[in-house]
């Protein structure tokens, strides 16, 4: 056995491992079986609608962990996620529109309907290769990644910091919103990528694809999982949480704080595009609201309801929020965003450290009879 | 129409027959009354005589008649103007200018005009200015008539350049000629007309003169094309000078949403994303002033609304900044990206709220009559007034907040503690209530902004969100703290958008804009007006 | 990714050849070093030099420039001009922090700065000298020889049975002692100390002065100090900094006669 081996073995006590265990064989191999294999009728089935939303959830879980990388361990608060998420999604989008060929409106099979529409007259340069899944997926990683490196590259050198990098990444991801509004940039404009027909050859429809597409994202966010704990894990992770703490202690260290800052931003930006790339077949659509400012400070709400710091802790956050979001969406409409709004406001103030740091809270509120909230300012 | 091309030069030739008349109140009241006459050609023939008596009193009346206000009394055939009021019309009598009461309108029969009536009342009311004492009048008169040079009018006008005492009338005809003899055979008259039209810079001149860059005699041609260049670059530095003050109006903007943000973010190191939340509160509170006023207020004062509106915004966004300073804000000093999260969290209530009481459509805020219009600065330079008066208004807000800073005890409490709050604390300043009323200010002042933000856009719960990044951008440009930063940031980046807008169009140009500030970061983390050494380090 | 650790080397452009540069043996050189604020001169000329092995003390009033000195050679201040050379010749002003710790200069801070949510086995383990470059510290693991290190140096700074613990529930004199662990780990050629011992009790000072000298056999120091009992015990040649430029150098006695000396403690 390896070194390697045995590091990724000791990821997990053994207690860990059967619990992550436990979880992908319910999240990749009981539910799809559920749904398949059950009557409608019966209680234990899942339904159709149900799969889908789960599997979206299974993105934003993604999603989460991948802010949570570079937040909650190297503390560099992201607002540019939902970017890098669209970036991945836009990128599946295109594959899957090259997919529909000559079923569009226009039958037209070298170029996707909006460009018909357009009046355009042939393919723009950056939509070369995209009927290619393999080139596909290599953008899909690529095309956020890069993003987060040369953007992280100048923010990082020039030692951008706290709410500065949010309010930077934050414009980033406004400006990529503008732009892909436009019909002129050739990603649709205002109504993005949609009407997919198929993916891989599988009808978008088909009970088979949402249940294909479902365990992928279940067998991504295990893969997603690990790869985070094992950098968090590592001496780089200790070295990530020493920068999120006394960032210029660790360069008397000796350590290339710019380095490891922007091997995290690089590494999480790619897990979230990968997470919007599947889970744009998911939901059938990708239009440039998916930019807006947000979604991407949404995801940091789930994170935080979860537990920064604690990789369980965002997706558990991501589940509970969006859980909510579907139940009050569909019950109350009204009441969901006094609710997301007061939940920002109820996690800052008196769950710092989230759902997962809630049982240790209460139990040292109980032992000192109840602690207030407020820190003292440091100015 | 040929007939009343006719017509109008059968009248004209008439006018130029008939010697100037002395005013005769029997030639005057005669010409008068045959106004009331039935037939159009012969109302048009009266009108032609009241416009011959030359009499001060004929214009009012031809006026009336064009505009339909003329009438004839039923009791006893009398012709007199008329304000109409419903079905109510106040009379006046136009020989002696004396009001006449109010009659019902079925005691009147109005003196209708058809087409070619009225054209031959503005010109008979053309030729009346001509003749007029008022040499702002005769001008008019002079350009409208060169304008649509004719044989007729030429001769018209070179009869009233003989009569002309006035030296910029004279100009002006003198100019009518030059553009008539462009057209003439001799070349050396040609080269006259182009050196004297050289004075009348404008579009219309341009046009004129350009088919001469191809005229056969040299100088003429070389004379032609040097008065084109000269107004195309005098039409590019007013096409610059608008830009300019569209850039400055944008600026504005953008000033007025930052300025708020330059206290809470710039002197507190608060960053509030519920800072847009505060100027939408402004500009709803803007909406229901003006609705008060509609609703309570006589109609006259309604133009005040505005002005009431602009305190009335700073209280209510100033009470709610200190309500959540004091109620969430103050919990979470020291952590920033926390305070960004519940921050957020507000806006996203404080826009449920203003959605579940005025609901998701647009509110409309109207421009109170007096901002309304524009003002033509320079021949081609049109300023709308409410730019003008955003522009003044963004330029007295960081004017009077400076004042505060600088002047008032909270002022200078706000800037010690700041400075050195445990110092401050110890020297007996309430550090707690001047966080409070520092973010009530910073928040008040986003208020006020929504005010004025509400005259130039659309006013619906959203309204905040597309303030925030750009407002926050313009914080960091200028360099936080500092509120010359912000006024200089505010300023040049929104003259930068309006000049990259023509060749980028407006969506890449804002987007060229972002994607320089965060370039600009990069080289200057702390802004264009950053402090320096330690100081800035702590 | 910005992971190259090479660091150029100043030519010793200026002098005879044959005719060796000033820095020549030196550990450290600082030679007309200047640096101003807003217009304030922080530090005014400085120059000093520091032998190889050399355990040295500077000591001055508050504003003297003792902390922007150590901001300098590690590069977390540039001066306005001036020369600052380590090892005999290596140009300090043209590197950042990350590559000059990797060159061998150690720093404690005034504050003591450890990474209070990681444990003490953490905090050393990050200071242990190794190839400090992402990928190979994404990839890390302790080796035998590397564990043994760190039980050596836990048990010199006495925290044997706090290895678990986060730094941030250590005592005052703990954590100062941590940092001064941290610095043997990183295993330097040259150590910094900002006021060691502020806020210790005697014993602890004690404790500190003896780790100080052990730190000493086998590498050079500087340490800036307040306390004059603490610089008596040490028995180091003194250097005396006013108004950011060198007032008097030599033994602790000899500059405590200096009438300079006590015209800048005693006020005038």
């Amino acid at each position: 056995m390896g070194p390697l081996t045995s590091r990724l073995l000791a990821l997990e006590s053994r207690r860990g491992w059967s619990v992550f265990m436990g979880l992908l064989v319910v999240a990749a191999g009981l539910v799809p079986v559920l749904h398949l294999a059950t009557p409608p009728d019966s209680v234990f089935h899942v339904p159709a609608y149900m799969v889908s939303l789960l599997g979206k959830y299974l993105c934003y879980a993604l999603l989460a962990l991948s802010l949570d990388l570079v937040w909650g361990y190297a503390g560099a608060l992201s607002l540019g996620h939902g970017a890098f998420f669209a970036l991945g999604g836009y990128c599946m989008g295109m594959h899957l529109m090259r997919q529909i060929g000559t079923r569009g409106v226009y039958g037209n099979a070298s170029l996707p309907d909006f460009m018909v529409f357009l009046n355009w007259k042939e393919l723009p340069w950056y939509w070369w290769g995209f009927d290619n899944p393999v080139w596909t997926l290599l953008m899909v990683v690529a095309v956020p990644g890069l993003l987060a490196f040369v953007m992280g590259w100048f923010a990082f050198r020039s030692r951008i910091n706290g709410v500065y990098f949010s309010i930077i990444t934050q414009a980033m991801t406004f400006a990529l919103m503008l732009a892909f509004f436009r019909n002129e940039m050739g990603f649709g404009g205002n109504n993005g990528l949609t009407d997919f027909k198929d993916v891989l050859g599988f009808p978008m429809q088909a009970t088979g694809t949402r249940v294909g597409l479902y365990v992928a994202s279940a067998l991504l966010l295990a893969a997603g999982y690990l790869a985070a704990r094992f950098i968090v894990s590592s001496k780089l992770g200790r070295v990530l949480m020493a920068i999120r703490d006394a960032e210029s202690r660790v360069r008397f260290l000796g350590y290339d704080v710019t380095a490891a800052k922007l091997f995290v931003f690089t590494v999480s930006a790619v897990l979230a595009g990968l997470a919007g790339a599947l889970y744009v077949p998911q939901v059938g659509i990708i239009n440039p609201s998916e930019f807006s400012a947000a979604n991407s400070i949404e995801v940091a709400i789930w994170v935080a309801v979860g537990g920064r710091g604690t990789l369980v802790g965002s997706i558990l956050g991501a589940f509970t929020v969006n859980g909510a979001k579907s139940y009050f969406t569909g019950a109350a409409p009204e009441i969901w965003l006094f609710f997301l709004g007061g939940l920002f406001i109820l996690v800052t103030l008196f769950m710092p450290k989230g759902l997962m740091g809630l049982a240790g809270q209460l139990k040292a509120r109980i032992k000192k009879g109840g602690v207030p909230v407020a820190q003292n300012r440091n100015a | 129409m040929p007939f009343v091309r006719l017509l109008s030069a059968a009248l004209l030739f008439v006018t130029l027959l008939a010697a100037p008349a002395r005013a005769d109140d029997a030639a005057f009241s005669a010409a008068l009354s045959g106004l009331a006459a039935e037939g159009f050609a012969e109302k048009a023939a009266a009108a032609e005589r009241v416009a011959a008596t030359g009499d001060a009193r004929a214009l009012p009346v031809l006026q009336a008649m064009e505009a339909g206000t003329l009438f004839v009394r039923k009791d006893d055939n009398k012709v007199v103007t008329g304000a109409v009021n419903g079905r109510e019309v106040t009379l006046t009598d136009p020989l002696t200018g004396a009001t006449l009461g109010t009659v019902a309108s079925r005691d009147l029969t109005k003196i209708t005009v058809n087409n070619a009536l009225r054209s031959a009342i503005s010109a008979a009311v053309g030729r009346l200015d001509l003749t007029s004492p008022d040499p702002a009048r005769r001008l008019a008169a002079v350009e409208s008539m060169a304008r649509n040079a004719t044989p007729e009018t030429a001769a018209k006008l070179r009869d009233a350049l003989a009569r002309e005492t006035d030296a910029s009338v004279k100009l002006v005809i003198a100019r009518a000629f030059a553009r008539a003899a462009l057209a003439s055979p001799d070349a050396a008259e040609r080269l006259k007309a182009v050196e004297e039209l050289s004075a009348v810079q404008t579009a219309e001149t341009r046009t004129l003169v350009a088919p001469l860059a191809k005229d056969p005699d040299a100088q003429v041609r070389a004379a032609a094309e040097a008065l084109v260049a000269a107004i195309e670059r005098r039409e590019m530095l007013t096409a610059g000078a608008l830009t300019l003050f569209q850039g400055l109006s944008l600026g504005s903007v953008l000033l007025l949403a930052a300025v708020g943000l330059a206290i809470t973010f710039g002197v507190m190191g608060v960053i509030n994303m519920a800072h847009g939340e505060m100027i939408m509160l402004g500009a709803y509170t803007a909406f229901v002033v003006q609705e008060a006023f509609r609703a309570f207020l006589p109609p006259g004062v309604f133009g005040l609304y505005l002005i009431v509106s602009i305190p009335a915004a700073f209280l209510v966004a100033g009470a709610v900044g200190v309500a959540l300073e004091r109620g969430i804000i103050r919990f979470l000093y020291g952590r920033p990206l926390e305070t960004m999260l519940a921050t957020w969290g507000i806006s996203l209530m404080l826009q449920q709220v203003v959605r579940s009481i005025f609901g998701a459509p647009n509110k409309e805020v109207a421009n109170p009559a007096w901002m309304t219009g524009a003002w033509e600065a320079l021949p081609g330079l049109v300023l709308t007034w409410n730019r003008i008066a955003i522009v003044v208004f963004a330029l007295a807000v960081i004017g009077a907040l400076a004042a505060t800073l600088r002047y008032t005890s909270l002022g200078l409490q706000m800037r010690a503690v700041t400075q050195n709050r445990s110092m401050a604390a110890s020297m007996g300043i309430r550090t707690g209530w001047v966080d409070a009323l520092t973010f009530g200010l910073g928040s008040g002042i986003a208020g006020v902004a929504g005010v004025a933000l509400s005259q130039v856009g659309n006013v619906s719960p959203n309204l905040g969100q597309g303030y925030i990044v750009d407002s926050f951008m313009v914080v960091v440009f200028g360099g936080v703290g500092s509120l010359w930063g912000v006024l200089a940031g505010a300023l040049s980046l929104g003259v930068v958008n309006k000049i990259l807008e023509p060749y980028a169009g407006a969506m890449l140009g804002k987007i060229l804009v972002l994607v320089f500030i965060i370039l600009f970061i990069q080289k200057r983390p702390r802004g264009l007006f950053a402090l320096k050494g330690r100081a800035a380090e702590a | 990714m910005p992971d190259d650790n090479s660091v150029s080397l100043a030519e010793p452009s200026y002098g005879v050849a044959g005719d060796p540069h000033p820095a020549h043996g030196s550990i450290l050189y600082l030679d007309g070093v200047s640096v101003a604020f807003d217009g304030f001169k922080a530090i005014n000329n400085l120059s000093l030099v520091l032998a190889p092995g050399e355990l040295r003390t500077i000591i001055g009033p508050n504003g003297a420039g003792k902390t922007t000195m150590m901001d300098i050679v590690t590069g977390k201040t540039k001066p306005d001009k001036g020369d600052v050379l380590f090892d005999g010749g290596v140009d300090l002003t043209k590197l950042d922090e990350t590559r000059i710790a990797n060159l061998g200069i150690g720093r404690k801070f005034q504050k003591p700065t450890v990474f209070e949510h990681l444990t003490v086995f953490e905090n050393l383990e990050l200071a242990l000298k190794c190839d400090r470059r992402t990928m190979r510290t994404l990839f890390f693991m302790l080796s035998r020889e590397q564990a043994r290190r760190i039980d050596e140096v836990v048990a010199l700074i006495r925290l044997g049975d706090r290895l678990g613990s986060p730094a941030g529930a250590l005592s005052h004199g703990q954590k100062q002692w941590l940092e001064i662990g941290m610095l043997l780990m990183q295993e330097p050629k040259l150590v910094l100390l900002d006021e060691p011992v502020a806020g210790m009790t005697d014993a602890e000072t004690e404790r500190t002065a003896d780790l100080i000298l052990e730190i000493n056999q086998d590498r050079s120091v500087v340490v800036v100090e307040h306390d004059m009992e603490f610089v008596r015990r040490l028995g180091a040649k003194v250097t005396v900094l006013h108004e950011g430029s060198v007032l008097a150098e030599g033994s602790l006695e000899t500059v405590q006669a200096d009438q300079r000396v006590i015209e800048v403690y005693l006020g005038r």
